[in-house]
């Protein structure tokens, strides 16, 4: 009989109820989109050109993390610890300029309470961010794991299911960013 | 080799005498299924005993017409914590209790496949059920009803921490339910045992396997919602807050997304008992066991699309109304496929009155009146009269306590021998049977016609209008008769595990593989697990001449 690894299978199940849990913050911002009338929206208060900037880097994080996986494969150590780590500093990277985008906001007291545009953003946003900090905190725990031991059959189906986990905050990510940022272009 | 000490209970079978701390450690830090499973039922036991008491206290005070026993704000705080406790800490979790303890077994499967993450569930549903009764100690529990409608939970009508500490806990079960849901999809689609093909799968195991998908579908959404609502609250948007634009009726579209598959979630499982008990001690396969599992997945299909027949009232406009309508009239189809799979399983069949058949066919008799009366709220003309009754209070009991309450007790009258070694009484069985189904009926079926007469649910106490004080005593006094068949099972369950019959590994003369390995099964579950050739594996051992293979 057929059989999937464990850990992918797990993770693909949980990523699948991770997209319903998006879908319905998704929904909540468009529900919203229109009822803000005065104050802060996304075309007065983002800067998505910054944002683009950070976005490439979790994009990138996406590739680095495949490289990781195929240097893995080819049981080539170093590499696959160098890209790794590129993956980590690109993930702390957009992380930061969350932070950044965040900090900015809040000092132009930009906060939930102000208006609907404003709380839909920071939970829409907040929540991936989240997610991302999740990815990155097990990707830092592979990361130690690579140094301190040899990876077996266990440790790259692991590997292999944080990595689809990774890939997936990267989707959610794109589709928020074209939600909010992107449109502000139209 | 010899001279580095072990520590006891490392290797299997060193642990003879362990100490009473260290085994009661044990059971903290097991991620055995059964054990998990087994702590499960105890703390859906302990948690359906105080959502019992809470459903005494609110039928005292409606005992007879303008009673004084509960104050209006007790009486409201009473009702959202029975709901509340019997939805997410008794039902749901009793049945994942079920799945838990006994999908390895009918699969013949070691374990379930994350088993840490198993204890993790199991221990997050513990401290979150924990987390809602800690909010008695800050003065006030909530008290907006088990859905919490906004605006009345927002801060501006919920002034209290009730509300809170109700959307931190149920985040919380709501993390550990997706996680169990995750374990048991893992589970049956790796570890089943050769031979054990989808075809052949034990119908419960069949609908706790659908049932899981639909968590993983409906939990998230009620998850976000809880979110938005503690957002709102804590840090004051306005997502649900009229005033500042948003829109209360979107917490009723997320909740009811959420809270109609939940609806399923509670019932799927008891469906699969149901499929295992009645076979068995009719002495026959299942009637359309092809039937059975395919509604399953209708049902589970169609639930997902009839969340707003709970908004009937909100006027969503007739367009909504027809097509909620009409998808909620559909799901009858299904489910009214899987009575007549059990009827015609009966049918012919040399049928063995057990205590657990009793329960069987009590489901079968109290789940078709719930089912039927949920049909008329299809009909939305009819829905606007009668929404927000005792109509509506009868109709869910019949279909939470007579349609999935009856089924576990099915199951737990089934499986006990298997999980304790020993046989409950059957005697006392009969009692307890006797005293729950007569005290069901009693409590429920006259808040049909209270409903029908227009009786408001949720409000503590009513007018003397003609009938209504001698109805509402007969449920007050069917609710206690209800409350003595608990005190029966309790008794019965104790004095079974001390003295009742030693149970043999089959005592039903079942055939699937739980039956298998000795009761209780060893902490592996089987020393060799019997070939899988059929849907009925100890049948096929049997007789291997009249194999239907």
């Amino acid at each position: 009989m057929r059989r999937f690894d464990t850990a992918k299978l797990a993770v693909a199940v949980f990523i699948a109820s991770e997209a319903v849990f998006f879908a319905f913050l998704i929904i909540a911002y468009i529900y919203y989109s229109g009822a803000t009338v005065t104050g802060p929206n996304a075309a007065n208060s983002l800067d998505p050109a910054r944002t683009l900037v950070f976005t490439v880097c979790l994009l990138a994080s996406s590739g680095t993390m495949w490289m990781a996986e195929r240097r893995l494969a080819s049981a080539q150590a170093t590499a696959f610890r160098v890209w790794l780590g590129a993956t980590i500093l690109l993930g702390t990277a957009f992380m930061a300029g969350q932070a950044l985008e965040y900090a900015g906001l809040i000092s132009r007291t930009v906060v939930p309470e102000r208006n609907l545009f404003a709380a839909t953003f920071f939970t829409l946003t907040g929540f991936h961010g989240f997610h991302v900090v999740c990815g990155l905190v097990a990707l830092i725990a592979l990361f130690i794991m690579a140094f301190v031991r040899s990876f077996g059959r266990s440790e790259i189906s692991g590997v292999a299911a944080i990595s689809m986990y990774w890939h997936f905050v990267d989707a959610v990510w794109i589709f928020i960013f074209s939600l909010i940022y992107l449109t502000v272009w139209l | 080799m010899s001279d580095v000490p072990i520590a006891p209970g490392l290797i299997e079978g060193t642990a003879a005498h362990p100490a009473l701390q260290s085994r009661r450690l044990e059971w903290v830090t097991t991620v055995d299924h059964k054990r998990i499973g087994l702590m499960y039922l105890f703390a859906t036991l302990i948690f359906f005993v105080v959502g019992g008491l809470e459903a005494l206290l609110m039928r005292l005070q409606l005992a007879w017409p303008g009673n004084t026993f509960l104050s209006p704000d007790a009486y409201n705080q009473v009702f959202t914590m029975h709901g509340t406790t019997m939805i997410f800490l008794v039902v749901v979790p009793l049945l994942l209790g079920l799945a838990n303890y006994f999908t390895p077994l009918m699969i013949g499967a070691r374990d379930m496949a994350l088993p840490r993450l198993n204890a993790f569930s199991f221990w997050v549903f513990v401290f979150g059920g924990i987390l809602l009764y800690l909010s008695f100690l800050s003065g006030h529990a909530p008290d907006a009803g088990w859905f919490s409608y906004t605006p009345l939970s927002g801060k501006a009508f919920s002034t209290r921490s009730g509300v809170d500490y109700w959307a931190l806990s149920l985040l919380g079960i709501g993390a550990g339910t997706i996680a169990t849901a995750i374990n048991l999809i893992v589970t049956i689609v790796n570890l089943r045992t050769n031979g054990m093909t989808f075809r052949r799968l034990p119908l419960f195991v069949w609908m706790v396997f659908v049932n899981s998908f639909l968590i993983i579908a409906a939990l998230p959404a009620l998850n976000a919602s809880l979110a938005m609502l503690l957002i709102d609250r804590q840090l004051n948007a306005h997502f649900f807050n009229e005033l500042g634009g948003g829109d209360p009726v979107l917490w009723q579209h997320y909740f009811w997304s959420f809270g109609h598959p939940e609806v399923y979630i509670m019932v799927l499982p008891a469906f699969g008992i149901i499929s295992e008990v009645v076979p068995v001690f009719s002495r026959k396969p299942i009637f359309g066991y092809g039937f059975v599992a395919a509604s399953t997945v209708a049902i589970a299909l169609l639930s997902l699309g009839v969340w707003a027949h709970h908004m009937f009232v909100v006027g969503l406009g007739h367009p909504w109304d027809y097509t909620f309508g009409a998808s909620s009239l559909l799901i009858a189809v299904p489910t009214g496929v899987k009575i007549f799979n059990w009827i015609a399983t009966m049918w012919g069949g040399s049928i063995r009155l057990t205590t657990s058949m009793l329960f069987a066919l009590a489901f079968l008799f109290s789940f078709t009146i719930g089912g039927l009366t949920g049909v008329t709220f299809a009909a939305f003309p009819l829905d606007w009269q009668t929404t927000d009754s005792y109509y509506v209070v009868a109709h869910m009991h019949y279909v939470l306590f007579g349609g999935t309450l009856f089924a576990v007790m099915a199951g737990i009258y089934y499986w006990f021998p298997k999980m304790s070694g020993r046989m409950l009484s059957e005697s006392w069985g009969r009692l307890h049977f006797w005293l729950m189904f007569v005290g069901f009926h009693l409590t429920f079926f006259v808040q049909h016609i209270l409903g029908l007469d227009g009786m408001p649910r949720r409000v503590y106490t009513y007018p003397d209008r003609p009938g209504w004080a001698v109805m509402n005593m007969i449920s007050t006094i069917g609710a206690f008769v209800l409350g003595l068949s608990v005190v029966v099972l309790l008794a019965n369950i104790a004095g079974s595990l001390r003295s009742g019959p030693i149970a043999g590994d089959n005592p039903w003369n079942a055939w699937t593989l739980e039956w298998a390995t000795t009761s209780p099964p060893p902490e592996h579950n089987f020393d060799l697990v019997p070939p899988v050739r059929g849907r009925r594996p100890l049948w096929d051992l049997a007789h291997p001449e009249r194999s239907q293979v």
